[in-house]
């Protein structure tokens, strides 16, 4: 298989690359300085495109590959694969399901109590020496709280799961009712966002889902309301989502993506109600290597005309 | 009961401060810092009442100067600043504020694992500071699944648990004694416990078999790849052993909200970015404080007017 030409979108894992490098012909797109002479030049042996959350295969890219059988997918997320033109033309789509669910829905409940709690003001703080002229203030308790979820997939579920071990009601939205799942649905999340006190974003980016999050949302959910996001930037409206918390309209958010990553509104660094990450939700040792072991072995079933591990198209 | 002298030992919460004031002759111990010899000449004996905290309870000394004294009620579950067996000898009574604060600190036992494995501080300011721009934030260390073992398995400890098991970790635990009612593994020497599990939780009472349970054999077998996480008291842990298993990558990382000498944390400690580090807030938040208020009020009504405490120690 070393003279399949694979191409890495972007730079994601040295395990991954590694291990591409092992089985294929590794192309690595970023590190190329001409990138229009290079596709000319090798468009006729990239069969495999391995993408991740910031970068993809659009359309674009996959006319000028006219071998592409397979895009392998180092995320869940589907947003940044062109999925229609995919399927026209027969290729293949893989992702990385389950092995990250647990992560992520770690990562939600890590931000509800950062926010909540205070957690990471307290520890600067203490760290710079506040402690000693006195003690920090009250906060918020998380315990019991009304957790809405958008989008109860895996994630979702994984989400809900956890809260309810704090004794925090769950509701949620999504396209349709889950008739079998034992928490209050709404039709809207605009009433989902005005019955709880923690909204949670967790559903998958389409057109629809653009801006789901939006102001009328957010004054639903209003100044002792909490956003977590784990989902993708674009499911918020960013300008909206800043002006309601520098104004106080919203009581706080926990995010751990943005509109235009990896560049994150400035007027949020100075709030002491927001937890601010750089989009890890699976970015843990123990997942990654999950994730990636979970790309070779898409790609090698596929190359090696066996059933596709974890196929979307 | 107006004329009822009730001593408050520091300022803990606005709220029970005006409480105390509606009800009792408060008296603020810290009003009288300067003045000491004087103050208990003019107030020794009226004060029948001392509300006490995690900071200032009632030791041997407060409690001989005060000869009407007839009950302690503390502002915290934890009893480590209160003479006991002082108060039992002269039939004083204790209250604490159990229940009401056991989910404030099992949550902030649960954030602070997930802060530290998660890097979830070091993160936020990863951002903050800009240096997302220059690439991306290095890999942390997954939560779920990992064992979690507790010291001490009492409410606060169950309740950790219960948080713990949603994320599949597997639950053991030390106490004093087996308990009969649960599934969690049970290890009757803390240091085996340590040597297998990878987050150890304190969540005991301190006393004194528990000063500084968590030693350099404990932390030795919690091992490089190992996490502590302490909400319950300072003194449980060896400290200067802490800090330097932790300079010296021995400790993998530590969550705590409690230190020896509170407010000042080991100043070694402010550069790591495996630890976490909060200023005693396990209760803190605006719902728990107004409960526990609550409760040492109602604790001492219930005593002036001759009724059943509600949550008496002693």
């Amino acid at each position: 298989m070393e003279s399949i030409g694979v191409l890495m979108v972007c730079p994601m894992n040295s395990y991954l690359e590694h291990e591409l490098e092992k089985r294929f012909n590794l192309f690595r797109f970023w590190t190329v300085p001409e990138k229009s002479a290079f596709l000319a030049t090798n468009k006729n042996s990239i069969r495999a495109v391995v993408g991740n959350s910031s970068a993809g295969a659009d359309a674009e890219l996959i006319e000028v590959l006219p071998k592409l059988e397979i895009v392998a997918s180092f995320s869940v997320g589907l947003d940044k694969i062109d999925l229609a033109k995919c399927k026209e033309k027969g290729i293949r789509v893989t992702n990385t399901p389950d092995v990250l669910t647990d992560d992520v829905a770690d990562l939600a409940i890590g931000l509800m109590l950062a926010v909540l709690r205070k957690l990471c003001e307290s520890d600067r703080y203490v760290r710079s020496g506040k402690w000693k002229k006195g003690d920090y203030r009250l906060t918020t308790k998380f315990t019991g709280k009304k957790v809405g979820i958008i989008g109860l997939g895996r994630i979702g579920m994984a989400v809900a799961k956890r809260a309810e071990a704090f004794s925090c009601p769950i509701s949620y939205y999504s396209r349709t009712e889950k008739p079998e799942i034992k928490y209050k649905y709404y039709p809207g999340v605009v009433e989902l966002a005005a019955n709880c006190d923690i909204l949670v974003v967790a559903c998958s980016l389409t057109e629809e889902t653009l801006h789901i999050i939006n102001r009328e949302v957010i004054d639903a959910l209003g100044p002792k309301g909490v956003l977590i996001n784990v989902g993708r930037g674009p499911h918020v409206d960013e300008p909206e989502l800043v002006s309601a918390l520098v104004e106080r309209r919203l009581g706080g958010a926990g995010l751990d993506v943005f509109e235009h990553e990896p560049e994150v509104p400035e007027e949020l660094f100075g709030l002491d109600n927001v937890v601010l990450l750089p989009h890890v939700g699976s970015g843990t040792v123990e997942t990654r290597q999950a994730m990636a072991d979970l790309v070779i072995g898409n790609l090698e079933a596929h190359f090696l005309n066996r059933p596709l591990l974890t196929p979307v198209v | 009961m107006n004329n009822t002298c009730v001593l408050v030992t520091c300022p803990m919460f606005t709220y029970l401060e005006q409480e105390l004031e509606t009800r009792f002759n408060l008296i603020k111990l810290w009003d009288h810092s300067s003045s000491k010899a004087e103050f208990f000449n003019n107030y020794s004996s009226s004060i029948k009442a001392v509300v006490g905290n995690t900071k200032v309870g009632a030791d041997a000394k407060l409690i001989d100067s005060l000869p009407n004294l007839e009950i302690v009620a503390s502002y915290s579950v934890g009893l480590d600043k209160i003479d006991l067996d002082k108060c039992k000898q002269r039939g004083i009574k204790v209250t604490n504020t159990p229940d009401v604060l056991t989910d404030d600190v099992a949550d902030l036992a649960i954030g602070l694992a997930l802060a530290v494995l998660r890097k979830v501080c070091v993160c936020d300011q990863f951002v903050r500071s800009g240096n997302w721009i220059s690439g991306d934030f290095g890999l942390a260390t997954k939560f779920s699944g990992k064992s979690v073992g507790i010291v001490g398995l009492g409410r606060i400890g169950s309740a950790i648990a219960k948080r713990a098991e949603a994320f599949q970790c597997p639950i053991s635990y030390h106490s004093r004694s087996k308990k009969p009612n649960t599934n969690y593994k049970y290890y009757s020497n803390i240091v085996d416990l340590a040597a297998n599990c990878e987050i150890l939780v304190v969540a005991c009472a301190l006393t004194e078999e528990t000063h500084h349970i968590v030693n350099r054999k404990v932390i030795d077998a919690l091992g490089p790849k190992g996490f502590l996480i302490n909400i319950a008291r300072g003194a449980h842990v060896d400290e200067p052993e802490l800090v330097s298993a932790l300079l010296e990558g021995r400790l993998g990382g530590a969550g705590l909200d409690v230190f020896e000498n509170e407010p000042e944390p080991p100043e070694q400690l402010f550069a790591l970015d495996n630890v976490v580090l909060v200023p005693h807030v396990g209760s803190d938040t605006g719902e728990t404080s107004k409960a526990m208020a609550d409760l040492v009020i109602s604790n001492l009504e219930a005593h002036f007017k001759g009724k059943p405490l509600l949550t008496p120690v002693i």
